[in-house]
């Protein structure tokens, strides 16, 4: 038997706490998945080296606090508002990474006009969007990307679309804009798709270095709390009925761009 | 020496946001100030200085990017006019929160709601009452010439990163779109990214390169903590109101009578004291320059000797307020005012000055 002292060196080293996450202990819920993302941006911040020149802007909602766990400089935004925040700051600092993080109650209902115009206008900045179809920080209101018939505490008898409209699928709207570079839709509730959401959200990133447009990556999300489930309960629900909604996969990737995207939309 | 030119107050603005090194202009068209932006757009500042401009997708865009642009320690500046200030407020009230340096020009039209494009200083309670919600304060400028147009950009960004304050220019349609001669001053160089560092790197987002993280937040959700950072605020604005209250006199020396007047009423209301003065009443006239902080204490100190004083303001009393708690009853104190963008004659506010005041006192 080898000493243990021996196995713990940094070449036998297989997984370690990226760097850009902070030690603070996380306001989430369990089976959140807003930890989980937050720790795919840290990795990524990490591995492409860009800590340092980074600047996130965080939301309203749950993910307000982002800021106290990955460690590069943030902007608070107001409700929806993170993409025009982005853009100031990306124009005049063209240099750094910028991102907006930003839940479904915050991109696709109050923020719409600024996300739609920063994506049409290509900005070179990268969107992380969680959509776990509820408000959760507020006590679980619908969302506009609630799902119909889904129930919850603003509509306690279900989403009914002759009242409330229907889902929004804002993801598959901002890909027809020709500024997005790069759109996907992705989740975190297995190792797989851990796996599958790391390697969107570090190609985000690379794609911003490229300066052809607007990244954006959804995680479609579950809400334990807002949506009165388990964590496994919800991760179960969110498979069955979130993703028959909200497809898993990418819908624009101009990464490797071709004459006529650059046609389409010059680069700046 | 400077460049002497004749030109519009709005252009005026624009130039001299080029001229003393403004990195960014973020604004959306409204009547009457899209010459500001239009300006920028055929000028192409960006090829000479470097400054960027862009038009945003609406008011609310707009000073959110003047919140992204400010939070990097940068020189950023909006225009706009009334309906498009009221959907600035959001973005203001977090600004001010977050302790940010940034420029805000309104160039005041009548309201409320759609209104009317013509002038008006109907804005007054909005721009120096903080205007969105919680307690807050933002440095507001009133020009009264198209010169004054020009100087106060440099001034409100020096104010702004002095205090890391929001200063607003409070203007209206009158001297926006007057034309009048105006020096302009030498190119200022923008910052330096090292300059920048080195002014602002203990809070500005410019990447935490050697150092440690900075967040532009306006989030306090301990009530200790709020409540302490609201009283290093008003803190702050105390001591705004001890250093930076401007103001300018005008025949106030001998004067039984003084007028209070900001923008361009004051231009008005200096006529009116030479009408009077031909006239043989002696008549003064106090201009707040800073309608906040406002010029309380010289104010209590003309109330002392003064028979009266008049308020003309194109708005319903909004200034008038805040005289009346200044001189706390010391002296006499009318209104005169006009609304909906219709503005007061010279000889029309010494009509009102003569029935309310001047009559006034003598029957008494
Ligand atoms: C202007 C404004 N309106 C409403 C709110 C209240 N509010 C805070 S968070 C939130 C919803 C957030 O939902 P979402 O964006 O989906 O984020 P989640 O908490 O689900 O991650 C609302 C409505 C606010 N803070 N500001
Ligand atoms: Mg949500």
């Amino acid at each position: 038997m080898s000493n243990i002292n021996d196995i713990i060196k940094p070449e036998n080293l297989v997984y370690k706490k990226a760097d850009a996450l902070s030690d603070n202990i996380m306001h989430y819920c369990p089976g959140c998945s807003h930890g989980t993302v937050h720790k795919l941006i840290a990795e990524t911040l990490d591995e492409l080296g860009i800590q340092d020149k980074t600047i996130g802007v965080s939301p309203v909602g749950c993910g307000v606090f982002a800021y106290n766990y990955i460690n590069c400089d943030w902007q608070q935004a107001a409700h929806g508002r993170a993409p025009a925040l982005a853009t100031g700051t990306k124009r005049l600092m063209p240099d750094h990474y910028v991102f907006t993080y930003q839940g479904d109650g915050d991109l696709a209902s109050i923020g719409t006009s600024e996300i739609m115009h920063a994506v049409n206008r290509g900005e070179n900045i990268t969107v992380i969007f969680i959509n776990n179809g509820i408000y959760g920080m507020t006590g679980g209101q619908m969302a506009p990307t609630t799902l119909v018939g889904m129930e919850t505490s603003s509509s306690p008898y279900g989403r009914d679309i002759s009242i409330h409209g229907y889902p929004i699928k804002i993801t598959e709207i901002l890909a027809q804009l020709p500024g997005a570079a790069y759109v996907t839709r992705q989740s975190v509730h297995n190792a797989t798709a851990v796996r599958k959401a790391k390697k969107a959200v570090k190609k985000a990133f690379e794609v911003q270095g490229k300066a052809i447009g607007t990244s954006i990556v959804e995680i479609v999300s579950t809400c334990s709390s807002g949506w009165k489930m388990t964590p496994t309960g919800a991760n179960e629900w969110m498979t069955e009925n979130m993703f028959p909604n909200y497809p898993l996969g990418d819908i624009v990737d101009k990464s490797k761009p071709k004459q006529e995207d650059l046609e389409q939309f010059p680069l700046k | 020496m400077g460049e002497l030119k004749l030109m519009k107050g709005n252009e005026v603005i624009a130039e001299a946001a080029i001229r003393c090194g403004c990195d960014g202009y973020f604004g959306y068209p409204i009547t009457p100030q899209s010459e500001i932006m239009e300006y920028l757009a055929l000028r192409e500042p960006w090829k000479e200085t470097g400054m960027v401009f862009l038009q945003a997708e609406s008011e609310v865009a707009a000073i959110n990017m003047i919140y992204g642009g400010a939070s990097c320690g940068k020189r950023v500046m909006t225009t706009s006019s009334s309906p498009g200030m009221s959907l600035m407020m959001e973005g203001l009230s977090y600004i001010a929160g977050a302790e940010l340096p940034c420029v805000i020009v309104n160039i005041v039209r009548g309201g409320p709601g759609l209104g009317t494009i013509q002038p008006s200083q109907a804005d007054y309670n909005q721009a120096t009452k903080g205007g969105g919600h919680g307690d807050y304060q933002s440095i507001v400028l009133a020009p009264a010439t198209v010169q004054e147009m020009y100087d106060f950009v440099e001034l409100s960004f020096d104010l702004a990163f002095k205090y890391r304050i929001p200063a607003i220019i409070l203007s209206d349609g009158v001297i926006g779109q007057m034309m009048e001669k105006v020096t302009l001053g030498e190119f200022k160089p923008r910052w330096t990214a090292e300059q920048i560092e080195q002014m602002s790197g203990s809070w500005a987002t410019t990447g935490m390169k050697g150092r440690k993280m900075n967040v532009t937040t306006s989030l306090r959700l301990q009530s200790e903590d709020l409540e302490k950072h609201n009283n290093n605020l008003q803190a702050k604005y105390r001591t705004i109101e001890k250093e930076e209250v401007r103001f300018d006199e005008y025949m106030t020396d001998d004067a039984e009578y003084i007028l209070v007047a900001y923008g361009s009423s004051a231009r008005i209301c200096h006529k009116t004291v030479e009408l009077a003065r031909e006239k043989g009443l002696k008549v003064g006239l106090l201009r707040p320059i800073t309608v906040w902080p406002y010029p309380t204490k010289r104010l209590q100190e003309l109330a002392q000797k003064a028979k009266g004083m008049m308020a003309v303001e194109m708005s319903a009393g909004q200034m008038f307020i805040d005289l009346k708690l200044a001189v706390n009853g010391k002296t006499p104190v009318e209104y005169y005012g006009r609304m909906g963008g219709m503005v007061p004659s010279p000889s029309e506010v010494l009509g009102a000055l003569e029935k309310q005041l001047i009559g006034g006192a003598n029957n008494e």
